[in-house]
């Protein structure tokens, strides 16, 4: 993974320094409230309901096994012991002390982390496939890539007061696991006929109260211009996004509103006087930001033994098995799987994983994943690289830690934002439904027979846990200062995106369960062998679903 | 009384805002884009941009103008940004400075695209503020103060 040189922790120490003097000036009274906010959001401090939260940005998803031990350090002196991964692949810390942050951040810095542009109206954490470099679908390495990106918007002194917040993923596989559709600018990967990597550009995407599926603006891109065409598009919209009214300010309300050609046209005007100018990338560049992404020492294995070796172990113990058949995946190496940890175990916040847990999976991580871990938008934690004959031995670790819920890509496996417990935005809370759900649904042969289902909350219209992307989305709203919540059917953030339907009125916290499961024997009622929950959902459309759920509340 | 911070340095400002509806014309005054355009002699005169104004009226007259202002009615609307640097990369060479509501703690980012005076609201913030202009000695980004990113310089 990438190392600081020099050149890095320069410029991370001194915004460390920076920020300790605004913190400072603030507790001292020389900086208002009004003037500290946008100061502290863009080092990741908000202040939410009950206390301070810290998010902590995890480029790419990326961390290495020192990383997570400071993590787990941090939690446990600045905090409560456990820390939260969110669906940008960041890390939250939900109680530290405003005045504490600081040292929070100087704390990071040694082990060449930081909280910089992890909120605010600016660029934020740039994120991708949580299994770049290792999944067997991959054309092209997206890391580096993002690490450029990463450089260049970091402290980018043009962009840093956007009309609003600007997230940019990067894909470089066939199925796209970086939601690219839903990005204010979303980069895809693609090779032209001569072979040579290149990149399609999708802006405009994206979730929030009108949710909007990115448009192409560019077919085919050089790879060495990426960051002038970025520079240009952010400087369209820098410039001519809408200031007047918050909901309306991100970049897909610009698009809407110029329509595609005159967006992209504008983007090619600007484009004409930056291109070929000092920022076009060098081989040399692209070289370097590689370098850091090369394999590890991988072992090698006989195919054919390696995996009859495994089936077998699965057919000796079938609790094993099924973990390994619901938490890992092929890799591109012979006898390598990538492990899923699920954060997702009944009875716990999805995405809340406590200090002493992060220690051991950062053990884990060292034994058998060369000291490397990746979070995952879906709010999980995986371990890339791990031979097929240490998988036993792990999951028996992995058991003991309470962190082997074999629910990878299942109902229980749920996307879900903070929401009311701890955000001072939402308009209901989102943790007790996503528990009352999981509780309901706790019988796992039944999980299995339903098949993939994604299931995404979100405590409010800011659509933090992605629910109009969710194959089952619901939204926290506000009935007469009474929490209630909406639900949709049918989004998808697959490469055959959609935005969920609303299915109707909405409903009371106690009633969701019902709900949920409602919809649940309505797929499984209609639909054929073999067919997905969101493949019956599309063949049927939502009235079969909107007739069983309201029909079954009144 | 120094008012103005100018390449660095604190100094007394020689221009002056004239108001929008003024028609007058005065030695060193910085006028609205509307009435600027209706200078008959743009020859060393001064300007100021607002929110939404853009920089294309001034394009084919980079040469002759001596200060442009950019103002920061809010200092979270960051258009103002874009302006400078687009203006800089047009190659205008006079004085370009800040105005309004803009926070010293922007000061770094605001000579990174290019502004070389800063006339601050709060005028006894002038000395502190100059501190803010080094918060970083490094930068990734190819921009005005220093043409070539990280990348090309890297050893
Ligand atoms: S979706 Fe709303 S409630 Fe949930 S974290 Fe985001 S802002 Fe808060």
């Amino acid at each position: 993974m990438y190392v600081y040189d020099q050149y890095d922790q320069q410029i991370v120490d001194e915004r460390v320094a920076q920020y300790r003097d605004q913190t400072q000036r603030y507790l001292q009274g020389s900086l208002s409230d009004a003037e500290f906010l946008p100061l502290r959001l863009q080092n990741g401090l908000y202040v939410q309901r009950l206390a301070p939260m810290l998010r902590i940005a995890v480029p790419y998803g990326l961390l290495n096994t020192g990383q997570v031990r400071k993590l787990a350090s941090i939690s446990r002196d600045y905090d409560k012991g456990y820390v939260h991964v969110s669906t940008r692949q960041n890390i939250q810390l939900n109680w530290p002390e405003l005045a504490e942050v600081p040292d929070i951040l100087a704390e990071l810095a040694s082990v060449q982390m930081h909280a910089i542009q992890t909120s605010g109206n600016c660029i934020r954490n740039t994120t991708t496939d949580q299994f770049a470099g290792v999944a067997p679908d991959e054309l092209a390495d997206p890391r580096p890539y993002c690490e450029i990106i990463r450089q260049w918007s970091t402290l980018h002194p043009e962009f840093a007061f956007l009309p609003r917040k600007f997230k940019i993923a990067v894909c470089g596989s066939a199925e796209d696991r970086a939601a690219i559709h839903n990005h204010d600018i979303g980069i895809e990967l693609v090779a032209n006929e001569h072979g040579e990597i290149g990149l399609k550009v999708l802006a405009g995407g994206g979730l929030g109260r009108t949710p909007v599926i990115g448009a192409v603006v560019c077919d085919w891109l050089d790879k060495k211009h990426m960051l002038s065409y970025l520079e240009a598009i952010l400087r369209v919209y820098n410039q001519h996004g809408r200031r007047d009214n918050k909901y309306k300010a991100r970049i897909k309300i610009l698009v809407k509103a110029m329509g595609v050609d005159a967006f992209r046209a504008a983007v090619e005007r600007e484009w004409q006087a930056l291109k070929d100018g000092p920022t076009t990338l060098t081989d040399e560049e692209f070289d370097r930001a590689s370098s850091y992404f090369t394999e590890p020492q991988y072992e090698s294995f006989e195919p054919a033994a390696a995996s009859a070796a495994l089936e077998a172990a699965c057919v000796a113990n079938p609790i094993f098995g099924n973990w390994v058949t619901r938490n890992t995946r092929a890799h591109r190496k012979d006898g390598y799987r990538s492990v899923t940890i699920s954060l997702k175990a009944t009875g716990f916040a999805p995405g809340d994983v406590t200090a002493e847990q992060l220690e051991l999976i950062a053990g884990m991580a060292d034994a058998y994943s060369f000291g490397e871990l990746r979070t995952t938008h879906q709010q999980n934690i995986v371990l890339a690289d791990v031979p097929a004959n240490r998988l036993e031995q792990l999951w028996q670790e992995l058991q003991a830690a309470g962190l082997a819920t074999p629910n990878i890509g299942y109902l229980t496996d749920m996307i879900c934002c903070p929401g009311g417990d701890y955000c001072s935005l939402a308009n209901a809370k989102s943790i007790p439904v996503a528990e009352a759900i999981q509780a309901r649904f706790e019988d796992l042969d039944y999980l299995y027979d339903l098949g993939p289902i994604e299931l995404n909350i979100s405590g409010c219209m800011n659509a933090c846990g992605h629910h109009h992307i969710g194959h089952i989305g619901i939204l926290g709203v506000d009935k007469k200062g009474q929490e209630f919540y909406q639900i949709c059917l049918g989004g998808s953030q697959s490469k055959q995106a959609s935005i969920g339907k609303i299915l109707g009125p909405s409903f009371k916290q106690e009633d969701v369960p019902d709900v949920i499961e409602n919809i649940l024997q309505t797929y499984v009622s209609l639909r054929t062998e073999e067919e997905s929950f969101l493949e019956t959902y599309r063949r049927v459309g939502i009235d079969p679903f909107k007739e069983k759920v309201y029909a079954e509340s009144h | 009384m120094p008012n103005l911070i100018k390449n660095g340095a604190l100094q007394e400002d020689a221009w002056q805002r004239v108001e929008p509806d003024s028609t007058r014309v005065i030695p060193n005054g910085i006028y609205a884009l509307a009435a600027w355009q209706q200078l008959a002699d743009k020859q060393q005169s001064g300007v100021q941009l607002e929110p939404g104004d853009g920089i294309e009226s001034l394009v084919d007259h980079l040469d002759s103008i001596a200060v442009v202002a950019i103002n920061f009615p809010v200092f979270t609307d960051g258009r103002g940004f874009s302006y400078a640097r687009e203006l800089r990369e047009k190659g205008y060479q006079g004085e370009l400075r800040a105005v309004g509501h803009f926070i010293r703690d922007q000061l770094t980012y605001l000579s990174r695209v290019g502004f070389d005076a800063f006339q601050l609201e709060d005028e006894t913030q002038l000395e502190m503020a100059l501190h803010s202009l080094h918060d970083f000695s490094e930068s990734y980004q190819a921009c005005i103060d220093q043409p070539l990113p990280l990348f090309r310089r890297r050893q």
